[in-house]
């Protein structure tokens, strides 16, 4: 690993992100509408659940989003070519999977104090943690999705493949992650499940720092943290030096 | 420049100056891709100082021999040895350039950001950067996206991030494919400067008539060298006026042994 080639890499795959504008203005919108939408479909619902469900998206988008941008732009980059090329320059496997946390987990910065600020700006999404901490909780989760991604794009062989992992690898997640029922109450099979999956800490992060003005997040990170380490040492081994 | 090799014998002694070292040594390569034998057992040395060409027919293995040389493409047997190294170690990163067949550039960028992208993998100045979009002859398109380039400027394109690191090893594959004359006549000039400065030249072609641009030349086909000598040597050796009729030949005489 060499830091010059890791920011290198991050740089050339943000000024590849700023020469598409429309992906941007995607991933910053997006979860606007969404999280504009949610309050409205609440609005005359008795109070509190636009409070609840509204932090717990707020967990969701960064690793979806960035799950997705990851695992097709890494596709990409090994159906044309430029994978192969780069692995027989002093480029290392970490530099490139360091590179792409770094670079989305920059954007993943951007887009969640677009969304934070929407939320309760234009919402009246109630935080009773500091903003900050829901950044950092947003980082992380951002990270996860992009080191998942790179995960799944491993075993991905056509672009097709690469979408068809969002619903496999998210959907189920996003399922037990306590947003449509809590984690506490479902059948013991399924929290326990849930408990092993990174997006329920996600979202557990999410809640305490919107629910609690002194909140606790240390061990969700941590899960993230681990998650995050052992999704990008698996994946780097999915990228090969030599192939058949 | 074609006199300057034949001093090489028939047991294949070194010619005189810089093409005396060695530079890739493969011997007995296997490669099975796809679960067919791609390469049974190919032996071949190319010395540094020359523009050596691997020429045949599509599917007949070229790409794979240089994806071995590069050390990207898993082999069965055999080993292959650029500049005294295993193919593909860490030390001969910076020192063996490839260009694909495929430009393998990204579209979304415009050349110059590709270029630069490469310079700094390969941690080389700044100025390398313009002096490789002059070699290619792109600076009228230096800033436009590779999405919008022609195939030509594509696989220019795709040439500059190679050059940009000035390796001693140039692996090159098809990188004048759909280019006009003039471009053609350039990049070649430009393959022999960089043979005339001791560096490794390996260019892969199925059109023959760039067989009279190479110092040396490797017929390829299906996976076996049919020929490995100059181009007066071949045309001697096979009584025949140009390198399409002397690889015909070739092939015929192959046949018939067969
Ligand atoms: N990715 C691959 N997977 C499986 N087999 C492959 C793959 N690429 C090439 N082959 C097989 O290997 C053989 C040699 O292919 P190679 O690409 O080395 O040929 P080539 O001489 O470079 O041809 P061309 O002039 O068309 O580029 C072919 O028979 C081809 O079917
Ligand atoms: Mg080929």
């Amino acid at each position: 690993m060499n830091p010059r080639i890791t920011l290198a890499t991050a740089g050339r795959i943000l000024h590849q992100l700023r020469n598409d504008r429309r992906t941007i203005a995607l991933l910053l919108l997006v979860p606007c509408v969404l999280i504009g939408l949610l309050a409205w479909v609440f609005a005359d619902a008795p109070g509190g659940v636009f409070n609840l469900i509204g932090a717990s998206l707020l967990g969701v988008f960064p690793f979806v989003i960035m799950f997705i941008v990851t695992s097709v732009s890494t596709l990409r980059e090994r159906t044309s070519g430029t994978l192969e090329r780069l692995l027989t320059t002093p480029l290392g496997k970490a530099d490139l999977m360091l590179g792409y946390a770094v670079a989305f987990g920059l954007v993943a910065i951007v887009q969640s104090l677009v969304a934070t600020g929407f939320a309760v700006w234009v919402c009246g999404l109630d935080i009773a943690g500091p903003v900050w901490m829901l950044t950092v909780v947003a980082l992380f989760d951002a990270v996860l999705g992009t080191a998942l991604g790179l995960l799944a794009s491993g075993f991905a062989r056509t672009e097709f493949q690469a979408v068809q992992f969002m619903p496999a690898f998210v959907l189920p997640q996003f399922l037990l992650c306590g947003l449509l029922v809590p984690r506490a109450h479902m059948p013991s099979v399924l929290s326990t499940i849930s408990d092993w999956l990174p997006l329920s800490y996600a979202v557990d992060a999410m809640k305490n720092v919107t629910g609690s003005a002194t909140p606790t997040i240390g061990k969700e990170l941590l899960v993230m943290g681990a998650w995050i380490v052992i999704s990008l040492a698996l994946g780097s081994l999915t990228l090969r030096r030599r192939t058949p | 420049m074609m006199n300057k090799d034949q001093g090489r014998d028939a047991a294949g002694a070194p010619a005189q100056g810089s093409a005396g070292r060695d530079s890739i040594v493969v011997e007995h390569l296997q490669v099975n891709r796809g679960g067919r034998v791609v390469l049974p057992d190919l032996s071949v040395t190319i010395p540094a100082g020359q523009v050596v060409g691997i020429l045949g027919p599509s599917g007949g293995g070229k790409s794979t021999l240089m994806r071995a040389i590069v050390g990207v493409q898993i082999v069965a047997g055999g080993t292959v040895r650029v500049l005294g190294e295993p193919a593909g170690s860490p030390a001969l990163r910076r020192r063996v350039g490839y260009q694909t067949q495929a430009p393998s550039v990204y579209a979304d960028l415009s050349v110059r950001a590709n270029i630069a992208y490469f310079a700094r993998v390969l941690g080389v100045e700044r100025a390398a950067v313009d002096r490789a979009i002059e070699e290619v002859d792109l600076a009228d398109h230096a800033d436009a996206l590779v999405a919008n380039l022609s195939g030509g400027q594509r696989s220019r394109a795709s040439l500059a991030c190679t050059l940009v690191g000035d390796p001693e090893v140039l692996v090159l594959d098809e990188p004048t494919v759909g280019l006009d004359p003039v471009l053609r006549r350039d990049l070649w000039g430009l393959f022999r400067r960089q043979a005339e400065q001791g560096r490794t030249v390996l260019v892969s072609s199925h059109v023959m008539d760039e067989a009279v641009r190479c110092d040396r030349l490797i017929l390829v086909r299906e996976g076996r060298v049919l020929s490995d000598s100059t181009l007066p040597e071949l045309l001697d050796r096979t009584g025949t006026a140009d390198a399409e009729a002397a690889f015909l030949a070739l092939i015929d005489a192959a046949e018939a042994a067969a």
